[in-house]
């Protein structure tokens, strides 16, 4: 059976990071690659690594974690933050990434989906989607499949609001040609009160590509009401995992014993 | 010396980290020669099963990897290198294969989601040297919408199930290929990996 995923997500700006895990024994704790591998070890499905840095020409240095990760680390993974033109996938690529999640970029020109599925395989390309609810309770985001509800798009890492409707615009990605989605709670991210279901179970409903869920996540419970009631095909999460409240392996023994198919 | 096989489909570069991490003594090559004098090869595989074809012609490879096999060196064919071996595959119009092994290549039937990402179980249907040390029910990575359908199920090595039970690899003598990528399965596909770098230098 497919196992669900738990995919730890790294932030990392000028080439270290800074979201990452806690851990004293490591001989650099701002090493990306580092992390990865300890991350590896623990049982990770997949990570991710989101670029934060705001400048142009840091993207060497992401490209140089991308190349010695793929040297040491044999799951796959992702990078996301700055992939605005096809010559970025492709550089991303070829340096080792297996897939790029876009943001911004395919908002503002969507045939980058289109392209780049066409070029690297729809399978390369995760659509990020940063939605909040403009119409419906933003505090409760638990289960509540009867409340109107509407969720914009919000672009440049959550500060920029759209008009684009959230459910809309991820049947629209799936269309041009996403292989995956990331869905990203703005209201739940940072909270770690949990995902906001109803928002992954509405696209999950209705999407025909896997969807990940990602902004919440505070405990074991969290991942289990996005995979369950959220019907998320994988959970990413950061802060549970980086300062080692839970161990992966935990987490999914955890969710095993609770019925749900993780890979141990 | 082991061949990486380079047909311009993609990059060959987790391939290649994982057999270096894996200590394997490899060459990436897109020559026919090079290929008839090689010990072992491998045939990697990302994009279209019809692109892929038409690369393979061009670069002139398809008859010399017909005859790699016939000579029963070990050959490993990786996710589209698996498929690319049937004999004809259905994406985006009928395209004939390599005619390797006997079948066809058809997309999920199910209502499941596709691709298949992510990662799934492998059930072993007979013994083989490729999988030694890997236990049945271990987890191997997958990326894929279409699937083998062999017609002689002798050949089936693992089935997996999604939606349905499918061939996830197949093993014929010293030709094996798996529907999941080994290059990104962790230890399990690394251990993959050296079973058959290992049966290469024995050859």
């Amino acid at each position: 059976m497919l196992a669900k995923r738990i995919i730890p997500c790294l932030d990392v700006k000028e080439g270290r990071v800074v979201k990452g895990v806690n851990y004293v024994d490591f001989q650099d704790a701002g090493d990306p690659v580092e992390q990865a591998a300890w991350y590896n070890e623990q049982g990770a499905d997949e990570l991710t690594f989101l670029d934060i840095t705001a400048s142009l020409e840091h993207r060497d240095t992401v490209l140089d974690i991308v190349r010695r990760t793929a040297e040491q680390v044999f799951i796959p993974f992702t990078v996301g933050g700055g992939i605005r033109t096809i010559e970025d996938i492709r550089d991303t690529t070829q340096a080792g990434a297996d897939k790029v999640s876009i943001m911004t970029a395919a908002l503002l020109n969507p045939e980058i989906i289109t392209e780049g599925a066409e070029r690297f395989g729809s399978q390369c390309i995760v659509v990020a989607i940063d939605a909040k609810r403009v119409v419906g309770d933003e505090e409760n985001l638990g289960p509540a499949p009867d409340e109107q509800i509407e969720w914009r798009v919000y672009t440049h890492g959550g500060t920029r609001p759209t008009e684009v409707d959230a459910l809309e615009y991820a049947m629209r990605a799936e269309e041009l040609g996403a292989g995956e989605l990331l869905v990203t709670s703005i209201d739940a991210d940072g909270t770690k009160a949990g995902y906001d279901v109803e928002l992954l179970r509405r696209i999950s409903e209705h999407a025909s590509i896997p969807v990940i869920a990602s902004g919440g996540a505070g405990t074991v419970d969290h991942l289990y009401e996005a995979i369950d009631y959220g019907k998320a095909d994988a959970v990413l999460a950061a802060s549970i995992f980086h300062f080692r409240e839970l161990t992966i392996r935990e987490c999914k023994e955890q969710l095993a014993a609770r019925g749900v198919p993780v890979r141990l | 010396m082991i061949a990486l096989i380079d047909y311009g489909m993609g990059n060959l570069g987790s391939v290649s980290n994982a057999l270096r991490f894996a200590g394997c003594d490899f060459e990436v090559t897109s020559d026919p020669k090079k290929l008839a004098e090689a010990d072992g090869a491998i045939l990697p595989g990302v994009g279209a099963f019809g692109d892929c074809m038409e690369n393979l012609r061009e670069y002139g490879l398809v008859e010399p990897i017909r005859e790699f096999i016939a000579s029963d060196r070990p050959f490993l064919g990786i996710c589209l290198g698996l498929q690319l071996l049937f004999s004809e595959g259905e994406e985006m119009g009928t395209h004939r294969g390599l005619d390797v092994v006997p079948g066809r290549v058809i997309r999920f039937t199910h209502s499941l989601k596709i691709p298949q990402i992510g990662w799934n179980q492998i059930t072993a249907r007979q013994d083989c040297p490729q999988l030694e040390g890997v236990a049945d029910g271990a987890y191997v990575y997958f990326v894929h919408s279409y699937h083998v359908v062999p017609e002689d199920e002798s050949v089936i090595a693992t089935t997996t199930d999604y939606g349905y039970e499918f061939c996830s690899a197949i093993r014929r003598g010293n030709l094996f290929a798996t529907q999941f990528h080994p290059e990104k399965s962790s230890t399990i596909g690394l251990q993959i990996l050296r079973n058959f770098v290992a049966g290469v230098t024995c050859a």
